[in-house]
């Protein structure tokens, strides 16, 4: 359709008994100035992200040559001492993460099927008004509450986990005696951050089924909770795939919260109730005060959480994009 | 549509659903339904309880005047321990109690600071990033269409959607603190920051709400011979200002409480600064800086200043919501 927009003719036909169809004058310049003005606005996304990876790169290219393997795959971060090994934070970040994960998705689609299967349409803007707020609070926010707030609260909840499952094996290592601020503790507050940007996606998803399939499977018998898993559900997989995946990127990019509710000390252990540390919160605790190679490998923490949170969003968008695809090829 | 039923199918209805139903279907899509529900509970109590909290904690001290005209009372750790901390007991419970009473001795608390550096780092932030980011997408959906670089940059502006701000602080810790030294850091460096986060926010909404725009727009004016430059700008861009206004306006409300970018890029300050240069602070990172303070004081001012930029926040969403919901031409 709009296609036809650039099928105006290039010149106007003037033969002195019809005015030029086009607006003359400087109008001819100002287009291609136009053009030309908005294509370099949109180029401007590309150069930052080409910026943001040559020069953090370079940036970090002192810790990451000088300690190389032992940066990537070492198991201490303990910089008084000069042990840059990141693992230990990729571990906190991908635990927490998992653990924000394993408590939002649930929450988040019951929220969605909520809204999209069970509402009344009134209570539906409700509901997307709280998620919408709930979206709204900053992250420093979440973190002051739970700092004050919660921390103690989850410190009574830990300490009797960890003596009920005291005897048993496996659990007693998992719920072991812990704090306050652990893994657990910024996992939990994560999970309250993801949920909204999960429902929203996963509401979205949802939508998308076709009515016909859903009053078809009403019609032949199916309760409202038959009809959802029979139908609902499997018509959404790659785009639930996809909403995980974007929540899963934006928990482990989180900074603020995390880094006042984990107790930032880095170490791998499988006690969810112990403390823990994370990328970005490393990062944002320590990257003003810190010069030379400590400076560099904050910076390289950078690189690598920004390395990826792109791989994580890609291949979140891809499968949003196949899901696309899918849905509009069966219209 | 398809939910409602005709007058006469409602016997058959009834002797086809639920009275028939064997009890551990009925039992399982009632315990369904519920636990939608709940899920939805489960997420709501935690905000009416943070939001309670920060109210009853904070409220206190942003109804004086104080608040908004004083500098932020400097090393409040120390002055914590000499004026309120015998004055109101151990016990300091009550905020505005504790408050009235020592008010003689203990310290104005005063955050004029942070929220002048908030409106500052926001409005440089805006200033670069809108009008950048309208533009983007103005090439995107009117240009590019779904050329291979259109496609591209819009993937890409997706995948920066995504990015951690904490990265984009770096980011610009990078190429401007490190450059420029400690100097560097300003209201204008946590902007570019803050930019970065905003602009692919503000190109996808605004690309969304280009697409909103009805073609027979975009012909009729080009039918009136008009230039593409002067349809986009006077004809697109107008049928779509409500929702581009509100997309921004979500984009800001993000900026706005945003930490881990602007405590690298902005410094520290406890008197406040109305220039883009030289060091500043944000509420958001008073927020921060306090709490890691410590003691009753700046305890308070912390939960004042969360009062404040939950305050800014919200009015920033929900007019972006009610700007959205007269939006005219989604309805068409």
């Amino acid at each position: 359709m709009s296609t036809q927009l650039e099928a105006r003719p290039k010149k106007p036909v003037d033969d002195g008994t019809v005015g030029p169809l086009t607006e003359q004058g400087s109008g001819l310049l100002a287009d291609g100035v136009f053009k030309w003005v908005t294509l370099l606005s949109g180029v401007t996304v590309l150069v930052i992200l080409l910026l943001i990876a040559v020069t953090t790169t370079r940036q970090a290219w002192p810790a990451f040559s000088e300690f190389g393997t032992a940066y990537f795959f070492g198991t201490e971060w303990v910089p008084p001492e000069g042990l840059y090994g990141i693992l230990p934070l990729v571990f906190g970040t991908v635990l927490v993460s998992l653990i924000a994960l394993f408590f939002a998705v649930p929450l988040s689609l019951g929220i969605a099927l909520f809204v999209t299967e069970l509402a009344h349409r009134r209570v539906r803007s409700l509901i997307t008004l709280v998620v919408d707020l709930l979206a709204a609070v900053p992250s420093v926010v979440f973190g002051l509450w739970g700092f004050y707030q919660l921390i103690p609260i989850f410190q009574s909840v830990f300490n009797t986990i960890s003596d009920a499952v005291e005897s048993i094996p496996v659990l007693n290592v998992i719920f072991g005696p812990g704090s306050g601020s652990s893994f657990m503790s910024a996992g939990l507050i994560l999970a309250l951050m993801i949920i909204p940007i999960i429902t929203s996606v996963t509401r979205e998803v949802f939508m998308t089924v076709p009515e016909n399939d859903k009053s078809g499977s009403l019609a032949l018998g199916a309760t409202r909770w038959e009809m959802i898993k029979g139908v609902v559900i499997p018509h959404s997989t790659g785009g639930l795939t996809g909403a995980v995946m974007l929540g899963l990127g934006r928990a482990m990019g989180e900074t603020v919260a995390v880094a006042l509710l984990i107790g930032a000390s880095p170490q791998i252990s499988a006690n969810l109730f112990g403390r823990g540390e994370t990328m970005p919160a490393q990062i944002f605790r320590s990257l003003s005060e810190a010069g030379g190679v400590y400076r560099s490998a904050l910076i390289g923490l950078g690189v690598c959480l920004f390395v990826i949170t792109i791989v994580v969003n890609v291949s979140a968008r891809r499968l949003v994009l196949v899901i696309d695809r899918r849905i509009k090829g069966t219209i | 549509m398809s939910t409602s039923t005709p007058e006469s199918s409602e016997q058959m209805r009834i002797s086809l659903s639920s009275a028939n139903l064997s009890k551990k279907r009925r039992v399982r899509n009632a315990a369904a339904s519920v636990a939608m529900v709940a899920a939805f509970l489960i997420a709501a109590v935690p905000l009416f309880a943070m939001g309670a909290s920060v109210l009853s904690q904070g409220l206190g001290v942003v109804l004086s005047v104080d608040w908004w005209t004083q500098p932020i009372p400097g090393d409040v750790g120390r002055a914590d321990l000499a004026g309120n901390e015998d004055l109101c007991g151990l016990g300091f419970g009550d905020a505005a109690e504790c408050q009235a009473g020592g008010s003689s001795t203990s310290v104005i608390k005063g955050m004029q600071p942070a929220i002048v550096g908030t409106f500052l780092t926001v409005f440089g932030a805006s200033a670069m990033a809108i009008p950048l980011g309208i533009l983007g997408a103005i090439y995107l959906h009117e240009y590019g269409k779904t050329g291979r670089l259109a496609r591209f940059i819009r993937f890409m502006t997706d995948v920066m959607v995504g990015v951690p701000s904490v990265v984009m602080g770096v980011f610009i810790y990078t190429i401007w603190v490190l450059q420029f030294g400690t100097g560097g850091k300003s209201a204008f460096a946590a902007s570019l920051a803050l930019g970065c986060l905003m602009l692919p926010i503000v190109v996808r909404s605004t690309e969304e709400m280009l697409k909103l725009v009805p073609n027979a727009l975009r012909e009729a004016s080009a039918a009136l011979g008009t230039r593409t430059w002067k349809t986009t700008l006077k004809v697109v861009l107008p049928a779509a200002s409500a929702g581009i206004t509100s997309g921004c306006l979500l984009a800001v409300a993000r900026a706005a409480g945003e930490t881990a970018p602007v405590v690298f890029t902005i410094g520290y300050v406890t008197t406040t600064n109305f220039s883009m240069r030289g060091q500043n602070t944000t509420l958001s990172a008073q927020i921060y800086s306090q709490l890691t303070n410590g003691g009753s004081i700046a305890t308070q001012l912390a939960w004042g200043a969360a009062v404040t930029l939950v305050g800014i926040v919200l009015v920033l969403t929900l007019s972006a919501r009610a700007i959205s919901s007269r939006l005219t031409i989604g309805k068409t």
